[in-house]
């Protein structure tokens, strides 16, 4: 019992109490946020005008036919019923039936869910292979432009970087498919067929967020440059190489990592368009179709995997910036 | 006379960027209003003749499956492109107001609850919370357009959050909820007119944004529906004939990035605009000799730092520092003084080798520990500065970098230096932590300087220095930002380091009393010169510059009369940038004539050591100057 006391207190001093409180005050977040998403997407339903039942049969449905599908999917219970229904639905993993293919849900997404992930993760691992390429590059721009200095160069890399940032991705991938799948042929149009057909939607997905944290670096490594704590390792006579990778570089990655984390939770919302684009077999395909066939059911169940995947994104972006830069664990936000 | 905030909007149009985006930006408008007026007709004309054809002179860019000229379709989805992306931004900026304003207008609780969906809200991107409002609106235009607008919702309530709580702890606010006035009144009145700028210029970016969010939606389908159309609905329909007809689905492709970035830059340029008001600082020229004093002979062993004629200049002929000369040896602890401008801070940066480029240093002699700075091999001077010469900084809260612990800080300098391993180089820092009383310094030295107190920061920066054997110590006002009681722990933890290891300190103040009790010679600057060297102990009845009569007299002490205003020194300091002919003080001082105001008056030493730079010093010497003669030269 003594062991045990003291282990914990070892474990409590290795740990910090920051790191608890931290752990504990991100847990809640969670599953607030979790709860707030699961809500909304019951309520999506109740908040259409209407009768969801009737929009998703059409006018021609007979009122009988329209009774029976309404009663089946239990729109006749009162609101907090049909709730509970719905979460305890949830934690045993039906998240209800495709109106339009009469399909559970969970199997429609599972179907769909992999290309979609897979698509997802490739761009994200190109973004963030492009942003260790760009780290150099941010910092090798901020240092060889601070005051003033190369205003062509700097000039130059702003401006690029301002404009494929501020090109959205679908736009981008109509312009990819045109060059690259019309003009010079290399690659399929559209469907996911080998790895070649990853190389389009990737780079559309990817090309936006690099130049964006690119240039973002760049401005964060500037003001890094420019603080005391700079100073301090010039005044402890470190040679260069120590003084911007040790102590400028993990400051100037702190910032870039928060936006880097809305950038990709921002990913995950792009794949919807450029799944389109090129007719990706995905959930972003299948949410736009469902959307327009009010398959509410299947709409619900995809909401609530992209919003997930978001939360998921967030967390991993705050444990990242907790690892990174110590004082994010007391910040309250 | 135009307002401030008038020529401010006009600033923005200086900038090349900005006025370009601008320009895009009225001619997106102009062409959003004119072009469905104008070519309506043209646009929807169908020629089943000309199906499905590539750009002609006809056809610029060729035609549609209806045979219907894609170029001027383009056009004349400007209208509605531009039209409902406003319209949207609108219905985000109002419903992110109300939102962000909830406490405000629903009171404490019900605000709280309010800002806790608003923040959950924010961390979705965009696209995915208007999908969600696009199931609840329908699929359409009028839709899409309040699916939209609630997307943009919750980044403008979190925007509004953040200035309202800035605005609401501002006093007059505070006043005037105290005094009663409606919450409507109060955020109209008060809290609105503080918040508009932001608002605006985020309103703008957020515009683009909506304009990029309103094609995705209408090529998904999800917008605007055929008949009418936008040029998300038109790159939809160009996309499926992309191999034969390109043109049809990359016009309207590229009217949406051009529309989009020039409210983009718009926005930021505004945003540049407002934000950076600093005038283009102008820089003079000047050449001329400075009369140079020679420094007080100090070829002996213990020599520590001798400076001859240091100058530091910038760019365009500032000269901050302007021919400073001094000594100091070992154990001995000089206090510079002076105003801040005064150039007292850069001389030490200049002395410890850290002024960056653009700045440049020049010196005639400048040795530390006898080896000449400026001609040693790189390696052998940051070896020797490493070792042996110690900074001590002014705010002990920014001078650690914040990601590393504060151990592994001092051990590094073990480690470049010393060829320490890592493990002793820590045990190392832990025995210096200890030396500057820093309780539990094992501990202590795995935290992260935010765990730290700034007299405990302080104390571990003098750690910092003392990790190898320093010769010297420059302390640049070290406990300016500390309060008064650990103020005076920090300057005994540094007179007991002088005295244990025979340390000299060199102390940049700008406070004339902590130098006079600290030091033992006081140097004053004064526009980027020393005006008067003197012992500590001469202070103040031995003072002879009117400038340090004055310091000392600005002092208020037990004597001050308490009805009386308090002593300030009248006029401002010299700028840099324009030092005037003369002596830099005349400007400010009661017994200025014009000599003084026609030439420099040299620093001369007098048989005790003592130096002075003023043309009256034997004038004014020995006479106490009185708070009124101080303002004299107002």
């Amino acid at each position: 019992m003594t062991a045990l006391l003291s282990g914990a207190r070892t474990l409590r001093g290795l740990a910090g109490n920051t790191w608890l409180h931290f752990a504990a005050r991100r847990l809640v977040r969670l599953l607030i946020s979790v709860w707030v998403l699961v809500t909304a997407a019951f309520l999506m339903i109740h908040l259409i005008p209407g009768d969801p039942v009737r929009a998703a049969l059409g006018l021609t449905a007979s009122p009988e036919l329209v009774a029976e599908r309404r009663a089946a999917l239990g729109h006749d219970e009162p609101l907090w019923l049909q709730y509970v229904h719905y979460l305890g639905g949830l934690f045993s993993g039906d998240a209800g039936t495709s109106v339009t293919s009469g399909l559970p849900v969970s199997r429609v997404i599972g179907d769909r869910l992999p290309a979609t992930v897979e698509l997802a993760g490739f761009a994200f691992v190109v973004a963030v292979v492009a942003v260790v390429v760009a780290v150099p590059l941010g910092v090798a721009m901020a240092v060889l432009t601070r005051g003033g200095r190369r205003r062509r160069t700097e000039l130059s890399f702003t401006s690029t970087s301002v404009v494929l940032g501020a090109v959205p991705e679908f736009l981008l991938a109509v312009g990819l498919v045109y060059v690259f799948g019309v003009r010079l042929g290399w690659v399929p149009v559209a469907g996911r067929s080998g790895l070649v057909s990853y190389a389009l939607p990737v780079l559309a997905l990817a090309a936006g967020p690099a130049a964006v944290l690119a240039r973002l670096l760049r401005v964060e490594t500037l003001a890094v440059l420019h603080a005391d704590y700079i100073r301090t390792a010039r005044a402890k006579r470190l040679p260069g190489r120590i003084v911007y990778l040790r102590h400028a570089l993990p400051n100037a990655v702190t910032a870039t990592i928060t936006v880097g984390g809305l950038l990709l939770g921002a990913m995950v919302a792009g794949t919807v368009l450029v799944e389109n684009v090129f007719a990706w077999p995905g959930l972003g395909t299948t949410i736009v179709e469902s959307i327009l066939a009010k398959d509410y059911p299947l709409v619900q169940g995809i909401v609530l995997v992209y919003g997930t995947g978001v939360l998921l994104v967030n967390l991993a972006v705050d444990i990242a910036l907790a690892l990174l830069d110590p004082r994010s664990t007391i910040k309250e936000s | 006379m135009p307002s401030p905030g008038k020529s401010k909007w006009a600033g923005v149009l200086r900038t090349p960027v900005g006025v370009s985006a601008a320009t895009l930006l009225a001619a997106v408008l102009l062409l959003a209003v004119v072009a469905p007026l104008l070519w309506s007709d043209e646009a929807a004309a169908v020629d089943t003749g000309q199906i499905l054809r590539g750009p002609s002179a006809e056809h610029w860019m060729g035609t549609d499956g209806l045979g219907r000229d894609v170029f001027h379709r383009v056009l004349v989805a400007t209208g509605l492109s531009v039209g409902l992306a406003l319209l949207a931004t609108a219905i985000g900026v109002l419903t992110g107001l109300l939102l962000g304003a909830a406490p405000i207008l629903l009171g404490a609780r019900a605000g709280r609850v309010v800002s806790a969906m608003v923040n959950i809200a924010v961390a979705f991107p965009g696209l995915l919370l208007a999908l969600f409002f696009a199931v609840v609106f329908g699929v359409g235009a009028s839709g899409a357009v309040l699916a939209i607008g609630f997307a943009l919702a919750p980044a403008f309530a979190r925007l509004t959050q953040t200035l309202v709580a800035k605005v609401s702890g501002l006093d007059y606010v505070a006043a005037a909820r105290i005094a009663g006035l409606g919450r409507v009144r109060l955020l109209a009145r008060h809290v609105l007119p503080n918040v508009a700028e932001p608002l605006v210029v985020n309103a703008t970016v957020a515009a683009g944004s909506a304009l990029l969010a309103f094609a995705g939606l209408s090529f998904l389908g999800l917008g605007v529906q055929a008949p009418a159309y936008d040029w998300g609905r038109l790159l939809a329909d160009g996309l499926a004939g992309l191999y034969i007809h390109p043109a049809a689905a990359l016009a309207p492709g590229t009217a949406v990035v051009v529309a989009g970035l020039a409210f983009n830059l718009f926005g930021e340029a505004i945003a540049k605009g407002v934000g950076l008001r600093s005038a283009p600082v102008v820089f003079r020229r000047r050449d001329r000799d400075e009369p140079v004093a020679p420094a007080p002979a100090g070829e002996d062993r213990r020599s520590v730092l001798a400076v001859e004629n240091l100058r530091v200049t910038f760019p365009g002929g500032t000269a901050p520092v302007r021919g400073v000369s001094f000594a100091l040896r070992r154990g001995e602890s000089v206090g510079i003084v002076g105003e801040s401008g005064s150039g007292k801070t850069l001389t030490a940066l200049a002395v410890a080798q850290l002024i960056e480029e653009p700045g440049e240093v020049t010196a005639d002699r400048l040795e530390f520990r006898g080896q000449p700075l400026h001609e040693l091999p790189d390696r052998t001077r940051q070896q020797l500065l490493g070792t042996s010469f110690a900074m001590v900084f002014q705010d002990p809260m920014t001078s650690f970098n914040p990601t590393q612990r504060i151990g592994r800080q001092l051990a590094e300098v073990s480690e470049q230096h010393h060829g320490l391993g890592r493990r002793q180089a820590l045990d190392r820092a832990i025995d210096r932590l200890q030396a500057v009383r820093v309780p539990a310094a094992a501990r202590r030295a795995k935290q992260f300087p935010h765990e730290f107190s700034g007299g405990m920061r302080q104390r571990a920066m003098i750690g910092m220095g003392m990790m190898g054997s320093p010769a010297l110590i420059v302390a640049d006002e070290p406990t300016t930002a500390l309060d008064v009681t650990v103020q005076r722990q920090v300057l005994r933890l540094l007179q007991s380091v002088r005295a244990a290891d025979d340390v000299a300190i060199l102390l940049i103040s700008h406070d004339i009393t902590v130098v006079r009790r600290f030091c033992e010679r006081v140097l004053v600057m004064y526009a980027g010169r020393i005006v008067e060297d003197l012992p500590a102990a001469d202070l103040p009845a031995r003072a002879r510059h009117p400038y340090t009569r004055a310091l000392l007299a600005a002092v208020p002490d037990m004597s001050t009369e308490l009805e009386r205003p308090l002593a300030v020194i009248p006029g401002r300091p010299v700028d840099p940038a324009r030092v005037p002919v003369g002596c830099a003080f005349a400007a400010r001082c009661p017994f200025a004539d014009e000599q003084c105001r026609g030439a420099d008056p040299p620093l001369v030493a007098d048989r005790e050591g003592r130096r002075v730079a003023c043309w009256h010093a034997d004038v004014t010497g020995g006479r106490p100057m009185m708070a009124e003669e101080v303002r004299v030269g107002e």
